[in-house]
């Protein structure tokens, strides 16, 4: 009862083909089959957010979206974000401002500031809190959080 | 300078190491030379913190390592672990700064049973006050060392030698340096240390004091550092476990035939623990919903809302914590007198990482990787369970996904090495959120009562605070009350447990019962009086360290006096933990028509003695703020029987963005004095400052925690 079929997509930049059941969960194929275990799992029913990922620029929980969901598609995860060994402007603003404890949530919130600063790349305050209400952090880093995303807008000057 | 007879040569000891990790002579075979500093951990904090049936008594050997490589590198060993507490940085500060090495030169590893000394576990915020003296006296013996042998190298006299940034130089001809791996270099040489060194002057502090950022950011952003979960083995199988429905089933058969069915799965039965595991995982989840299995069910008659009358009613022993004066005389003494019961509920720790863990044997070892608080706890718990020879059990610990308290236990560890052992191939377990919420220990309910008089000038005469289940932590009045009993109630020895799953630490135990229910009590007693609850506070208060923080956070708060409640929704609450003493401030917003409260500001003063790291123990006391913001508004495990009713994160709702307020902390000022803890304190009074704010606000007083919408309208209600 072999149902894996052949799902091709670009990763982190590079064209990939997997042979896999379509209706694997893409947070287990990036894990399992690519090795890419930046993407977090916390809770599998997409109520935390530690697995986002971004689907052609936009925050997706990855636990609930099946692989053969991304067939040419772009995905991007934590491993793709920085460019030649210089983090992205918002993985730079969580180090500048310590935005993190335990580092458990922050592949997923990361990934969901760019993939809010894609959508919005001038958003208030408010707009933030709004865009990361839904990406769970334990340690109680949120404050951090949203400064970080403030400053990673800022210095993006909305762009990209 | 640093006397070498404070410390003897270890000369080719075929000593093994008794913490069970490798001897010492395979350390430097592993590490090639340099220097190795062995020492005892002294401070008996590091035992104390131990819960009962963890203690183990600490080796007699000397089995804690700071290792200075060949290349100068400097590498310390601790069995405490990290799990965003920060110790990975501030400790390598603290060595730094006894070393006078460039603090990025300094390794902290952590939580390898086998490489690192023996510790009971990492909790009780015994990191930087239990641990980090004995780490620096073992770096100051280390430098004496170095000195000594850059005398020698440089031929002048120890008295004439400064030691900066990992090289040797000659005061009086600043061109005769050595640096320290010169110094190392081809060296093998051991010291251990009988008494403790004299550590550095805190004038002396290049890195301590100072506001370092977390070392592991950049792994972390980047999804590099790894955790349990993201180990990966050749062979390696995920594994399911059969979970009964309730605390207290019983599984009487099980039909395992669907499961076997399931494409690459393999059912293990071993009694009553039944697994499925298969190199897929999500095919393990497919298949362990298969299994019918059937429970018998003896559970107690005992659900969330019952459990008060439930624990009151209890066959509790009664532990008198301190007794003062006369309650009689108390009695007589006060003009008013208030009685209050406190409820508090059970509590989940919901760290975002499950309880994970890889087990694999090779040969006759068996090494475990795994998200725990204690390494050396899960290491005890294989050979007890499993028959493991100590020696044959490595516990490796990585970055762990926050712990709160609730990795102090470490079942799945257990679970992955019988699996391992019991089909030979690596095994990893990682708990479903569902199986986190479930098996959890979580934080105890508990009721509190408290009678407490005052006299006509707002002194309180009366204090006899009774309080069940939750412990003595924090139990104990910070003020001064002539008259005072503080009795805690808890199970009898021996007894079966009251509650109907299991319980343990929680962030700060118990203190945010305690302490919400004192605070509470406090504000009631100030409003009664008519006196500014701060004033109140600072008018029963000697404890200099408490009336300190309450003045500093009044002074970030920009607390103007005010009678309560006066309708500005503006609360203050203190109290001490860990050593160090903390006070809030609070002002929040209540919609009297939802019961909805919005925190917009907390301040926070604190007293920890020495602050090792300001940045990381400014993130800590803000975790603790928002934290705090869960037990004190929603989070609440709801059950029946054993049965666990709130699995997920939909049901057991922890903070969020939007609840977060502005938050202003102030770390005082004590360099001078021993460090305390800094990863629990400000946790204790976030209810209590915020319920004395609601009250502000709207006169309404709440007795129960979390304080919901509905609790508060219906407080505002009884108004």
């Amino acid at each position: 009862m072999n149902m894996e079929k052949k799902i091709s997509f670009v990763l982190n930049g590079k064209k990939t083909e997997l042979l896999i059941d379509p209706t694997t969960s893409l947070l287990w194929a990036l894990r399992n089959q690519l090795g890419l275990t930046g993407t977090k799992f916390g809770c599998g029913m997409g109520f935390c957010g530690a697995c986002t990922v971004l689907i052609d620029n936009e925050a997706v929980r990855s636990c609930s979206l099946p692989v053969g969901d991304v067939a040419g598609k772009k995905v991007i995860t934590i491993e793709g974000l920085a460019k030649n060994g210089k983090l992205h402007p918002v993985q730079q603003a969580f180090v500048d401002h310590d935005a993190l404890q335990c580092g458990f949530c922050t592949p997923g919130m990361v990934m969901n500031a760019v993939g809010l600063l894609n959508k919005n790349p001038k958003p208030t305050r408010q707009d933030i809190i709004n865009g990361m209400e839904d990406n769970l952090c334990r340690c109680g880093a949120h404050i951090r959080i949203i400064q970080a995303v403030e400053t990673a807008a800022a210095e993006m000057k909305g762009g990209k | 300078m640093r006397k070498s007879e404070i410390a003897k040569d270890f000369v080719e000891s075929t000593q093994e190491n008794s913490g069970s990790g490798i001897n010492r002579r395979d350390f430097f075979r592993l590490l090639g030379g340099g220097i190795l500093i062995l020492f005892q951990p002294w401070n008996i904090l590091d035992v104390n913190a131990l819960p009962a049936e963890q203690q183990r008594s600490l080796p007699k050997d000397y089995n804690a390592f700071l290792h200075i490589a060949e290349d100068g590198t400097v590498t310390c060993y601790t069995g405490k672990i990290e799990m965003g507490q920060g110790i990975i940085t501030s400790l390598a500060m603290e060595m730094a700064d006894e070393l006078n090495v460039p603090f990025e030169k300094v390794k902290v590893v952590l939580g390898d049973t086998e490489l690192c000394p023996y510790d009971g576990g990492t909790w009780g915020s015994m990191s930087t006050r239990g641990f980090g003296p004995n780490m620096r006296a073992a770096a100051a013996e280390a430098r004496g060392v170095l000195l000594e042998l850059g005398a020698a190298q440089l031929g002048v006299p120890v008295s004439q030698l400064e030691a900066k940034d990992g090289i040797i130089t000659d005061t009086k001809n600043p061109k005769n340096t050595v640096t320290y791996a010169q110094l190392t270099k081809g060296k093998k040489i051991e010291k251990f240390l009988d008494v403790k060194p004299p550590v550095e002057d805190f004038t002396k502090f290049t890195y301590i004091g100072k506001p370092y950022k977390h070392v592991d950011a950049q792994l972390k952003v980047t999804g590099q550092a790894k955790y349990t979960g993201d180990f990966k083995l050749p062979g390696m199988v995920f594994a399911r476990i059969l979970r009964p429905p309730s605390h207290g089933a019983k599984l009487t058969s099980a039909d395992v035939s669907g499961a076997e069915k399931v494409e690459g799965v393999k059912v293990i039965r071993d009694g009553d623990f039944i697994a499925v595991v298969s190199e897929n995982h999500e095919k393990t989840d497919e298949a362990i919903k298969k299994i019918k299995a059937d429970y018998s069910f003896d559970e107690m008659k005992v659900n969330d809302k019952t459990i008060f009358d439930w624990l009151l009613k209890s066959d509790a022993a009664a532990n008198v914590v301190r007794s003062a004066g006369d309650l009689e005389e108390g009695r007589k003494l006060s003009d008013t007198i208030i009685e209050s019961e406190y409820h508090d509920v059970y509590l989940a720790h919901a760290p975002i990482e499950t309880h994970s863990a890889l087990a694999t044997i090779e040969g006759d070892k068996l090494t475990v990787w795994a998200s725990t608080q204690s390494p050396f706890g899960l290491q005890g718990g294989i050979v007890r369970e499993l028959g493991f020879p100590m020696d044959k059990v490595r516990v490796i610990t990585p970055f762990v996904g926050g712990g709160f308290g609730g990795k102090g236990v470490y079942e799945q560890g257990i679970e992955a090495a019988k699996l391992a052992k019991l089909i030979g191939k690596p095994v990893m377990v990682v708990r479903t959120r569902d199986e986190e919420f479930f098996y959890d220990n979580f934080h105890t309910a508990a009721v509190t009562k408290i009678t407490s008089g005052i006299d006509k000038t707002g002194m309180i005469k009366l204090w006899d605070y009774n309080v069940y289940y939750a412990g003595t932590r924090g139990a104990e009045t910070i003020y001064d009350v002539p008259n005072a009993k503080t009795t805690s109630y808890s199970g009898k020895r021996n007894a079966p447990s009251v509650h109907p799953f299991n319980t343990g630490a929680w962030r700060a135990p118990n203190n945010n019962t305690n302490t919400f229910a004192r605070e509470s009590q406090i504000d009631i007693m100030a409003s009664k009086a008519g006196i500014d609850p701060l004033e109140f506070r600072l008018k029963n208060l000697k404890d200099e360290k408490m009336i300190a923080c309450l003045k500093a956070v009044a002074d970030k708060f920009g607390y103007v006096p005010g009678k309560t409640p006066g309708g500005r929704g503006i609360g203050v609450a203190c109290g001490s933990d860990a050593g160090t003493w903390v006070a809030h401030m609070a002002e929040v917003k209540v919609d009297k028509s939802t019961g909805k409260v919005q925190v917009v500001r907390i301040a926070c003063a604190q007293d920890m003695g020495l602050c090792v790291n300001p940045e990381g123990a400014l993130i800590q006391m803000e975790g603790c703020i928002t934290m705090g913001l869960g037990y004190t508004f929603t989070e609440e495990v709801l059950f029946e029987g054993g049965n666990i009713l709130t699995r997920g994160f939909d049901s057991y709702e922890i903070p969020r963005f939007s609840w977060v307020p502005k938050i202003d902390c102030v770390i005082l000022d004590r360099k001078d004095k021993a460090p305390q803890g800094g990863g629990e304190p400000a946790i204790i009074a976030i209810g209590a400052v915020v319920s004395n704010a609601i009250h502000d606000a709207t006169g309404a007083r709440l007795f129960r925690t979390p304080l919901t919408p509905e609790r508060v309208l219906d407080a505002i209600r009884k108004t």
